[in-house]
C-alpha cells in the first residue's frame, strides 16, 4: 500500500492538471480541444487556468460526459458531438483530452482520434490525460504531438542564430510582459525567434521551427518536443528560462549550443541550504541559479511538478506534497514560492518570499506576478 | 495577446420561443463555459454550516477548481484535500485513503471543527466505494465530530439529484432532531439571505412567528437550533428535495412557498403560509398597486430598450419575462438552456403570446464565438445575459438575489432602474465566484 498520508493537503492548493496543461498549450493554435468529462473541468479550466478565456476566444469544450454514456461506454456521442461541432466551427485541428472516469472506463483515446480524423478530415489527437498529473505533464504531451504532427519539413536553417521557445504556456508565464521580455532578451543578443510553442505563434509559424538552429526549453513541458525535434532535425537544445543575471549564461549557452550541437542544462550546481525554491523544475531552477549568481548565496529547488533527474543539481529534487515538502522547508532559512504555499511555514521560523505561479495559485495573485526575465533585484530585496 | 475583434451572428445560435420545445429547447451536445462565475458551487454552500470543515476526496483536477474556490473566498484554513491518485484505483485501498486521509488532516488542523463534510466524487461512485464503512470509522475516531457524506459527483447529474440539489439537501442534514417549538418556521435550500422585507417575515410576525435561516446563523449551536423549527419554507425548485427530507427525518412540515413573478400565484403562496400559521390572509391589493407603480416607473425610465433576461439571475426567467412583457417592457431574449416543471405555464403563454421571444443558449458551442455586442443600449438582468450582450447595464444578481413576493418584484422594479442609468464594470463583476459569499 502507498504513503496515503502523503496525499494529503491540510493547508495548501494544488496545481493545475495535466488535462489543463492540454487544453493551455493548444489554445492558440486554432483548434478545437475537448475535456472528456463530465462537467467541472471546464469550469476550471476557464476561471483558473486560463487568463485568455475573456478575451481571445478559442475552442475549448466539454464534453459533458453522463453516468450512462460511462457505463454503456457510448462513445458514439462523442464522436458525433464532436463531429457535428467541427464541421460548423471548422477548427484546423481536434484533440481530446481524458479525466479520471475514461481513465477508469479504458477509454481508447487513440482509436476515437482516428475515427474522428476519418469522418473530419482534420487532424485528431487523443490526449491519454486523467486529471491525476499537473499541467507540465498534459501540456508536455500536447507540445509533442503538435511537433510531431505540425513540424515535419526539413527546412533549411536560418542564416543567423535563431530559436524556438519550447514550453510557452499562461500557467507559468502569465500574461505579463515575461514572454514578451525572453524574446526581446533574444533579439538583443542576436538571436532570432522562429516560433513559440505555444504563445504569440499560429500553426503556419510552428510549421517554419525546423528552420531554427535551437530550442529554447522554457518550462519542462516542451522537453519532449525538444527531443524529438533534435531526432527528426538534430537541432540540439537548452533548458532553462532567462531570469536575472542567469539571461546571460543562457545566451551563452544558445551560442554554444548552436556552435557544438550539444544540449545544455544551464542551472544545474545547487547545493542544499539556506534558500529553497518551490515550483515548476525549469524557472525554479533558473531562478535557483539567479540567485546564486547574482548573492552568492545557496539555493536550490524542489520541482513540485514533473521533472527529469537528469536536470537536476545535487541537492534539487522532485516534491510535491506536503509530507514531502515540510523537511526540506524546515532545512531552509528563506522559502520562495506561490503564497499558496505560505501556510507550510507556520512555526517553522524561516522568511517567506512569495512568488506568485498561476499554475499554483490560479488568477488570485496574478497582478503580483512579476516579470524577472531582466532582473530579479524586486526578489533579492525580500531575501 | 491576441484579442477577438468581432463573432458570429448571435441570432445563429437562438431560436423564437415559438419553435422552441419544452423544457429543453436546445440539444445536449459538447458545451461552453461562459466567464459569468456569480453562481455559487458546492465549496460555497457547504461553508454556510458554521465551524465546518470541508474535506475534498478526489483527483488533482477535480480539485484544483474547488482549492481556488476556497482560497478566493478566504477561507483555505476551513478547506483541506485529500488526492486520489491512479495507484488507489489499482491497489483497491479507496476506503483506507479517505479515513487515513482525513485523520491526518485532523491531525494537522489548528483547531477542532465542530463538523466535517467529507466532498467523494465520480471516481468513487464508479469504483463502489464504501462510504459507508468510511463514515462509520470516521465516527468511531472522532466521536466529538459531525461528519457528513457530500458530493462532487458531476456525472451524475443527470441520474436523480444534481451536485448541486444534493449539496443543498446534505447541508441540513447535520442538525438533529430537537423538541418543536411551534412558533418557528426556517427558511430553508437558499444560499442568500432572504429580504427581510419580503412578505414572508411580515406576515410571521403578525402571526407571532420567528422566521430564520441558514444565512443567519453564527456559530454551530445556532445552526442545530434550526431543528427547532416546526416547519421549512422552501421557494426555490433545486431545494425541493431539503425540504422533503427534512419532514421525513426531523418532522418538520414543508411548506413549499414556490418564487413566482405573477401576483395570483404570490398571493396563493402567501395565503398558504398564513393557512399554516392559522391566520387570516390579508388583501394583497396594496401590495399589487406598489408592484404596478414600480413597474410603470420602471418602464418609463428604461422605454423601449431591448431587456434580455438569464436564468442565473433569477430562479424563474419565463415568470420574469412574462411580468416585464405584459407590463409593456421590450423583452427581446431569455439565455437559458432549458427549464424546470414550474415555468411549463409560461412558456405555454410565451409561445402564445410573445412568439417572436427569442431563446438562447448559454452552454452550445456557438455561444463561444458568437458576437457579444449589441447596437443598442440593453439592459440584461443577470450576468450571463449581460456577457452575451456586452452590455453595462446590468442587474447584478444570482439565485433572486433574496427577492421574494411582491416586495421582491418592488425591488426588482428598482435594481432595474438603477442598472439602466448606472454603468458598471461588467468584466470585473461577473468573474467573482460566488456573488455574495465573500469573494473580492
Amino acid at each position: 500500500m502507498s504513503n496515503l498520508k502523503n496525499q494529503t493537503a491540510a493547508f495548501i492548493s494544488t496545481y493545475a492538471s495535466d488535462t489543463s496543461g492540454v487544453c493551455s498549450a493548444l489554445y492558440e493554435l486554432g483548434g478545437m480541444t475537448i475535456m472528456h468529462d463530465a462537467s467541472g473541468c471546464n469550469s476550471t479550466y476557464n476561471t483558473h487556468d486560463e487568463p485568455r478565456w475573456y478575451d481571445f476566444d478559442s475552442y475549448v469544450f466539454i464534453s459533458a460526459l453522463t453516468e450512462m454514456e460511462a457505463i454503456m461506454g457510448d462513445d458514439g456521442k462523442l464522436i458525433s458531438d464532436i463531429v457535428s461541432a467541427a464541421k460548423e466551427l471548422k477548427p484546423k485541428f481536434v484533440a481530446v483530452a481524458g479525466t479520471p472516469i475514461p481513465m477508469m472506463t479504458g477509454f481508447d483515446f487513440k482509436a476515437i482520434a482516428n475515427e474522428i480524423e476519418r469522418q473530419t478530415g482534420l487532424p485528431a489527437f487523443g490526449f491519454d490525460t486523467n486529471g491525476m498529473h499537473t499541467y507540465v505533464s498534459g501540456a508536455a504531451k500536447a507540445f509533442r504531438a503538435v511537433a510531431d504532427r505540425f513540424i515535419t519539413d526539413k527546412l533549411g536553417k536560418t542564416s543567423g542564430l535563431s530559436v524556438n521557445l519550447l514550453g510557452a504556456t499562461p500557467l507559468d508565464f502569465s500574461v505579463n510582459s515575461s514572454l514578451q521580455s525572453a524574446k526581446e532578451l533574444l533579439t538583443e543578443n542576436g538571436i532570432e525567434t522562429v516560433s513559440c510553442l505555444a504563445m504569440g505563434s499560429d500553426l503556419s509559424e510552428i510549421r517554419r521551427a525546423s528552420s531554427a538552429r535551437v530550442n529554447l526549453v522554457l518550462s519542462y513541458s516542451g522537453l519532449d518536443a525538444a527531443k524529438l525535434l533534435q531526432k527528426r532535425f538534430g537541432t540540439p537544445y537548452v533548458v532553462g528560462r532567462p531570469c536575472g543575471a542567469f539571461g546571460k549564461r543562457l545566451m551563452a549557452d544558445i551560442k554554444a549550443a548552436d556552435r557544438t550541437g550539444k544540449n545544455a542544462v544551464g542551472f544545474a550546481g545547487s547545493s542544499e541550504g539556506d534558500i529553497l525554491i518551490i515550483g515548476e523544475g525549469v524557472f525554479a531552477g533558473s531562478l535557483a541559479a539567479a540567485i546564486r549568481e547574482e548573492t552568492g548565496r545557496k539555493a536550490f529547488f524542489a520541482s513540485a511538478t514533473e521533472f527529469d533527474d537528469g536536470l537536476f543539481g545535487e541537492a534539487d529534487v522532485i516534491a510535491r506534497d506536503e509530507a514531502e515538502l515540510r523537511p526540506l522547508i524546515g532545512k531552509s532559512r528563506v522559502l520562495i514560492a506561490d503564497p499558496l504555499y505560505k501556510p507550510l511555514c507556520r512555526g517553522m521560523g524561516i522568511r517567506f518570499v512569495p512568488m506568485p505561479h498561476e499554475g499554483f495559485s490560479g488568477r488570485i495573485f496574478r497582478k503580483d506576478i512579476p516579470d524577472l526575465t531582466r532582473s530579479i533585484a524586486p526578489l533579492l530585496e525580500q531575501l | 495577446m491576441l484579442k477577438r475583434i468581432n463573432g458570429t451572428d448571435p441570432f445563429l445560435a437562438s431560436i423564437k420561443i415559438s419553435d422552441a420545445k419544452y423544457p429543453a429547447p436546445f440539444p445536449s451536445q459538447l458545451e461552453y463555459g461562459c466567464p459569468a462565475r456569480g453562481t455559487w458551487n458546492i465549496v460555497h454552500t457547504g461553508f454556510l454550516i458554521p465551524q465546518a470543515h470541508e474535506i475534498f476526496v478526489c483527483a488533482e483536477g477535480c480539485l484544483r477548481g474547488v482549492v481556488l474556490t476556497a482560497a478566493e473566498m478566504n477561507a483555505s484554513d476551513r478547506f483541506s484535500t485529500v488526492e486520489v491518485r491512479e495507484q488507489n484505483l489499482l491497489d483497491g485501498d479507496m476506503e483506507q485513503l479517505i479515513i487515513e486521509g482525513v485523520t491526518d488532516i485532523l491531525g494537522s488542523l489548528d483547531y477542532k471543527p465542530r463538523a466535517v463534510l467529507v466532498y467523494t466524487s465520480c471516481i468513487h461512485h464508479f469504483v463502489g466505494c464504501d462510504l459507508g464503512l468510511v463514515y462509520r470509522t470516521l465516527r468511531e475516531r472522532f466521536a466529538d465530530i459531525d461528519f457528513t457524506d457530500c458530493y462532487m459527483t458531476p456525472i451524475m447529474r443527470k441520474s436523480g439529484l444534481t451536485p448541486d440539489q444534493l449539496m443543498r439537501q446534505q447541508l441540513y442534514s447535520l442538525i438533529s432532531l430537537r423538541e418543536k417549538d411551534p412558533k418557528k418556521i426556517n427558511i430553508i435550500g437558499n444560499n442568500l439571505p432572504t429580504d427581510k422585507a419580503c412578505e414572508l417575515f411580515g406576515l410571521a410576525q403578525e402571526a407571532g412567528y420567528e422566521i430564520r435561516e441558514i444565512t443567519d446563523c453564527k456559530t454551530y449551536d445556532e445552526y442545530q437550533s434550526l431543528g427547532e423549527a416546526s416547519a421549512n419554507i422552501c421557494f426555490n425548485p433545486v431545494s425541493k428535495c431539503s425540504g422533503e427530507e427534512l419532514e421525513k427525518r426531523l418532522g418538520q412540515k414543508l411548506l413549499y412557498l414556490k418564487t413566482s413573478f405573477s401576483y395570483d400565484e404570490i398571493e396563493k403562496q402567501l395565503s398558504a403560509l398564513c393557512g399554516y400559521m392559522g391566520v387570516r390572509t390579508p388583501d394583497f391589493s396594496k401590495s399589487r398597486e406598489r408592484c404596478e407603480n414600480a413597474l410603470r416607473q420602471t418602464r418609463e425610465i428604461i422605454g423601449d430598450a431591448p431587456v434580455v433576461i438569464d436564468y442565473t439571475a433569477v430562479l424563474r426567467p419565463l415568470s420574469l419575462a412574462r411580468l416585464l412583457l405584459t407590463h409593456g417592457f421590450n423583452v427581446t431574449a431569455v439565455y437559458a438552456d432549458g427549464f424546470t416543471g414550474e415555468e411549463r405555464e409560461d412558456f405555454d403563454f410565451l409561445k402564445m403570446h410573445f412568439p417572436q421571444l427569442d431563446l438562447f443558449p448559454t452552454v452550445n458551442v456557438r455561444m463561444r464565438s458568437v458576437c457579444r455586442t449589441r447596437e443598442s443600449k440593453t439592459l440584461a438582468i443577470g450576468q450571463k445575459a449581460a456577457y452575451f450582450t456586452g452590455t453595462r447595464n446590468f442587474v447584478n444578481i444570482v439565485e433572486n438575489g433574496g427577492m421574494y413576493g411582491f416586495e421582491g418584484i418592488i425591488k426588482l422594479c428598482g435594481l432595474i432602474s438603477d442598472a439602466w442609468t448606472s454603468e458598471k464594470d461588467t468584466r470585473r463583476l461577473i468573474q467573482i465566484k460566488g456573488m455574495g459569499c465573500g469573494c473580492v
